[in-house]
């Protein structure tokens, strides 16, 4: 089968390939890995690539196909991974110099589960250091570029998991959301991008930002594609103690049953100023899709809508101050050579190892938790989170999911934000909140620019219930289908 | 820093000190729990293994690793928290202790800052006695609070730079903070004898502080007698041996004892004991102290404790060393010495017990216990025939308490005698066979028989007119002469009772 065939398909196409014989798994791995090669110089969504590891895997999962073994529907199937994720033996940078030379020696429970289901684990993707932005400009190993226009971000934090996944590197990606890092790069890449409820997927061996926050989660380009990756990885686990104990759906045969028309929930506080009007225009285009399906659309009110940005970039700094405080150049760490003493091995390793927002958001952290000022910061920023979480228990009293767009903007330029800290900040307005209430949110491409950039839309669910939050992204997906559009390269 | 001659009060002027001020003394005890593995990961525990060998990506901090509590330590914290009388909370919630030190691979320590594990409760001590055949006078010392955290590693450090061993990072360690609630050096030892007795046989902790299992930091201040205010406190730091923990204290109070007598302040600090040179060195002012910047961790779901939960822990709760000492001396009229002997070890309680409800005499199982049996249990190293050795604790001596309550009964019934019996022990020690055996291997039997008896003791008397004519003369203690020489006949296995009313009645006629 010609290259270009396989790199386009989606991963369910793929699985059927597969299933009929028409391909093997090193023909698709060496297929992706050479469009890697040809594009990805331009687009730099790869941090690393281990090749002889990828076909190796490749070629076990034709073994045991072979022999009728086959592990799952995306045996033999590539997914690459933000560079967050543990994977045994392969390097983890977090995007950042101060973990420059570490290789994990033991994998991530998503890892495993991927391994358990004979998936080809490839490459590790870039992303803002430690997650922290939301352009992929903070990677201390340059940024990545948004392959429908290479002047402008992917977004972030996961930016190469989603510039991948559009400029058909990957099929499929896992990415890490702590306050709209899969749903915005998403968007703006025009793929799509899910965060699961906190808690439904494990957290065990993701290089933490903000333990409260963060959740895995996958990239694709269906909605399809999503829920099959969603189903492999989801589940409790005992090393996570956060990790729920409920029972997997099987996610994408559930939405492949159509589901009776909903409510949606338009949330007066998202659709206020700041949102571009072509934005503006594909949402309402998306609303007016689904009424015609039937859907009943409600307006709502998420009243603390406006404080979840002041109350993330507290608790996450807070957390993320604690978490990032083994990164010492004690261990495992580069250490500084200046360092003359115990002291100076921390504060100038960390200071030449850190780039500037990550130590931005350290201090900011510290200073929140810090005595005299805790009750403040932090513990009002908990109280506020609760009625966060509270507005949306009261909205899903009256509707099945709320709709919204995932970002106020298509895809900016680089630079654009990227001195101004609280205007990138805000560029997370509409995701940050799902996140504080510990929700699953999805975004999928619903149009595009005038420009060619891609522009998306996110639906918020009840916590649990992926089942049902897929079937109604699905019922626009399977209809519109942006996300099979590829960029030109 | 030159302090040590300078600030060494003669013990005359710390005597008249001693009546005008009065040292207030809380202590801080931190008690490693004997779990099997750690506290938020399945890695085992162990003291003396090869550096570094006890971890994993949890231990070391890797990024992404995540802590998962272990119940095992949550159960034997409220285990002691219920052994000494405190309120346990219904919610084990956990906080990060942020600072950076390379003992710690996450540069935080798993702790619990707000809501400790338990709550209140008491320690009860006991003084010395006026002899140590005496029971002391008994109090109960009030405690803050219990709180469970994770260890840190080992540092070690050499010239130009230092080693780390994270083999000891991530072990459960509990911490008992007592009220300012003590007042001497005595008291403090008391006070950790008492708390050692009780979780070693509640099987929390070996609490050998050798090993570091148990450790502890001293908050001291003096004040005049008669005043009720606390004065500068200061903590000590570094106490890690039984006697360090006396003689730090003790210094501690001579040092600020004088300077508060010549009118120097006391400055709000934490010293050092550095137990060679017998003194104490500044560490840290307040000010120098650190901001922990705590908070409640998110990697871990707070734990509730259910009333069940805790009524099962208290069902198997032990009994109380101290408790166990009085049952034993108005149940089984054991003396104090026995008693003081055997409650702090809690198998050897249980041995006795198993030993002593198989006799009528309680009393004398005790003794047997404590002389005989711990004589024997502490030169350690037994022999065998085959030149291999074997070191005997209680768990494989090979006396039995059926076997040592055989060997008490034996003598209870005249079979054989005293004297008789404590040359068997050693070798019922050895060889494991029981007493009745060795009796009639040896043929060591007690002789009661009337007749032959009689014979001897007329032999006796005939041989020693002297000693016949003294008796009844009115000379009590001629007799014994008589019976010594009954018993040489018999070497020694002549019933001493039937030879003394054998005696008489020969002498009277």
């Amino acid at each position: 089968m010609d290259q270009s065939n396989l790199t386009s398909a989606t991963a369910t196409d793929l699985a059927h390939f597969l299933d009929k014989g028409s391909c093997s798994s090193i023909e698709i791995t060496r297929a992706f890995i050479e469009r890697v090669k040809t594009v990805d110089d331009r687009i730099h969504a790869f941090l690393h690539l281990d090749e002889e590891d990828m076909l190796a895997q490749a070629n076990a999962s034709d073994q045991r196909r072979a022999k009728g073994e086959t592990l799952s529907s995306l045996d033999g199937i590539p997914v690459g991974m933000k560079d967050v994720i543990s994977v045994e033996g392969q390097p983890l940078t977090a995007a950042s110099k101060i973990l420059e030379n570490y290789i994990s020696p033991y994998d991530a429970t998503v890892t495993r589960k991927l391994k358990e289901a004979g998936v080809v684990i490839g490459g590790r993707l870039n992303l803002d250091e430690f997650a922290m932005g939301s352009s992929t400009e903070n990677s201390a190993y340059g940024p990545t570029r948004n392959p429908w226009n290479l002047d402008c971000v992917p977004g972030g934090s996961s930016g190469g998991s989603s510039a991948a996944v559009a400029a058909r590197e990957v099929p499929l990606s896992l990415g890490s959301d702590t306050g709209g890092s899969i749903r915005q790069p998403a968007s703006l890449c025009g793929v799509v991008g899910m965060k699961p409820t906190y808690g439904m997927v494990s957290r065990y061996g993701l290089a933490a930002f903000a333990s409260s926050l963060d959740q895995i989660g996958p990239f694709a380009q269906t909605v399809e594609d999503a829920a099959l990756l969603l189903e492999v990885i989801s589940g409790h686990d005992p090393m996570d103690s956060t990790s729920f104990p409920t029972e997997v759906p099987r996610y994408s045969s559930e939405i492949q049953s159509p589901i009776s028309p909903c409510k949606l929930g338009l949330p007066a506080e998202f659709f206020g100023t700041g949102m571009d009007d072509e934005v503006r225009k594909s949402i309402e285009d998306a609303i007016k899709f689904y009424e015609s399906k039937g859907f009943e659309i409600v307006q709502v009110s998420l009243p603390c809508t406006d404080l979840s940005i002041p109350v993330y970039y507290v608790i996450a700094t807070a957390e993320a101050s604690s978490n990032l405080a083994r990164y010492d150049g004690i261990r495992y760490t580069s250490r500084s050579l200046k360092a003359e003493n115990a002291i100076d091995v921390y504060s100038k390793s960390r200071g030449e190892g850190l780039g500037e927002e990550v130590k931005r958001r350290c201090i900011l952290g510290a200073y929140a938790l810090s005595s005299g000022y805790y009750d403040a910061y932090y513990l009002r920023a908990q109280k506020t989170r609760t009625l966060i979480r509270k507005d949306f228990e009261k909205v899903f009293e009256q509707v099945d999911a709320v709709l919204t767009p995932t970002s106020p903007t298509p895809a900016f330029k680089f630079g654009e934000k990227s001195d101004d800290p609280i205007s990138m900040y805000l560029s997370d307005v509409y995701t940050i909140s799902t996140n504080l209430a510990g929700l699953p949110g999805i975004s999928i491409p619903c149009g595009f620019s005038d420009s060619g950039l891609p522009i998306g839309m996110q639906l918020i669910g009840r916590a649990f219930e992926e089942s049902h939050l897929l079937s109604i992204a699905q019922v626009f997906d399977q209809e519109h289908g942006f996300g099979r559009r590829a960029p030109t390269l | 820093m030159g302090l040590a001659g300078g600030l060494q009060l003669s013990n005359q002027d710390y005597e008249v000190n001693k009546m005008k001020y009065e040292a207030v003394i809380g202590l801080e005890v931190h008690v490693q729990l004997d779990t099997s593995s750690k506290m938020f990961t399945r890695v085992g525990t162990g003291f003396g293994r090869p550096p570094n060998t006890l971890t994993n990506p949890v231990v070391l901090g890797l990024p992404g690793a995540l802590p998962v509590m272990n119940l095992d330590a949550i159960e034997k914290s409220i285990k002691v928290g219920l052994l000494l009388g405190c309120k346990i909370a219904s919610i084990c919630k956990w906080d990060r202790k942020n600072y950076f030190y390379p003992d710690m691979p996450k540069n935080y320590q798993i702790s619990q800052f707000d809501q400790p594990i338990c709550e209140g409760g008491e320690v009860e001590i006991e003084m010395p006695g006026d002899s140590p055949a005496v029971m002391g006078p008994h109090r109960k010392v009030k405690l803050t609070r219990i709180h469970l955290e994770e260890d840190v590693g080992k540092l070690t450090h050499f010239e130009s730079d230092s080693l780390v061993d994270y083999n000891r990072a991530g072990c459960p360690l509990l911490e008992i903070v007592s009220e300012p609630d003590l007042f001497s050096p005595d008291e403090v030892f008391a006070y950790l004898t008492s708390i050692r007795n009780s979780l070693v046989s509640a099987g929390i902790s070996d609490c050998d502080m050798e090993k570091g299992q148990l450790r502890c930091d001293a908050n001291i201040s003096v004040r005049p007698v008669g005043t009720d205010t606390l004065g500068t406190k200061v903590e000590i730091k570094n106490l890690n041996t039984i006697s360090g923990v006396r003689n730090g204290v003790e210094y501690e109070i001579r040092r600020q004892t004088k300077a508060m007598n010549e009118g120097e302040p006391i400055i709000q600090e934490t010293r050092r004991w550095n137990p060679d040179q017998k003194y104490t060195t500044p560490m840290r002012t307040k000010e120098m102290a650190h901001d922990y910047r705590y908070f409640p961790d998110p990697d871990l779901m707070p734990v509730q404790i259910e009333q069940e939960w805790i009524d099962r822990i208290l069902l198997e709760l032990p009994e109380k060393p101290f408790d166990k000492q009085r049952r034993y001396q108005s149940e089984m009229q054991l003396p104090y010495t026995s008693t003081s002997a055997l409650c702090g070890d809690r198998p050897l309680c249980e041995y006795f017990e198993e030993a002593a409800v198989l006799t009528q005499v309680p009393s004398k199982v005790a003794n047997w216990v404590v002389n005989d049996l711990l004589r024997e249990l502490a030169q350690n190293t037994v022999h065998n025939e085959d030149s291999t050795a074997e070191v005997v604790t209680l768990g494989n001596c090979k006396v039995s308490p059926v076997a040592l309550a055989e060997l008490v009964n034996l003598i209870e019934d005249g079979t054989i005698s005293n004297n008789v019996a404590k040359e068997l022990f050693p070798e019922m020690f050895t060889s494991g066979k029981p007493a009745k055996e060795l009796i009639k291997e040896k043929g060591l039997e007690m002789k009661s028989d009337g007749d032959e008896i009689e014979t001897l003791c007329s032999r006796a008397i005939s041989d020693d007119p002297d000693a016949s004519e003294k008796f009844r003369g009115g000379k009590e203690g001629a007799i014994n002469a008589l019976k010594g020489a009954v018993m040489k006949a018999t070497r020694g296995q002549a019933n001493p009772k039937i030879v003394d009313e054998t005696l008489r009645r020969l002498l009277s006629s």
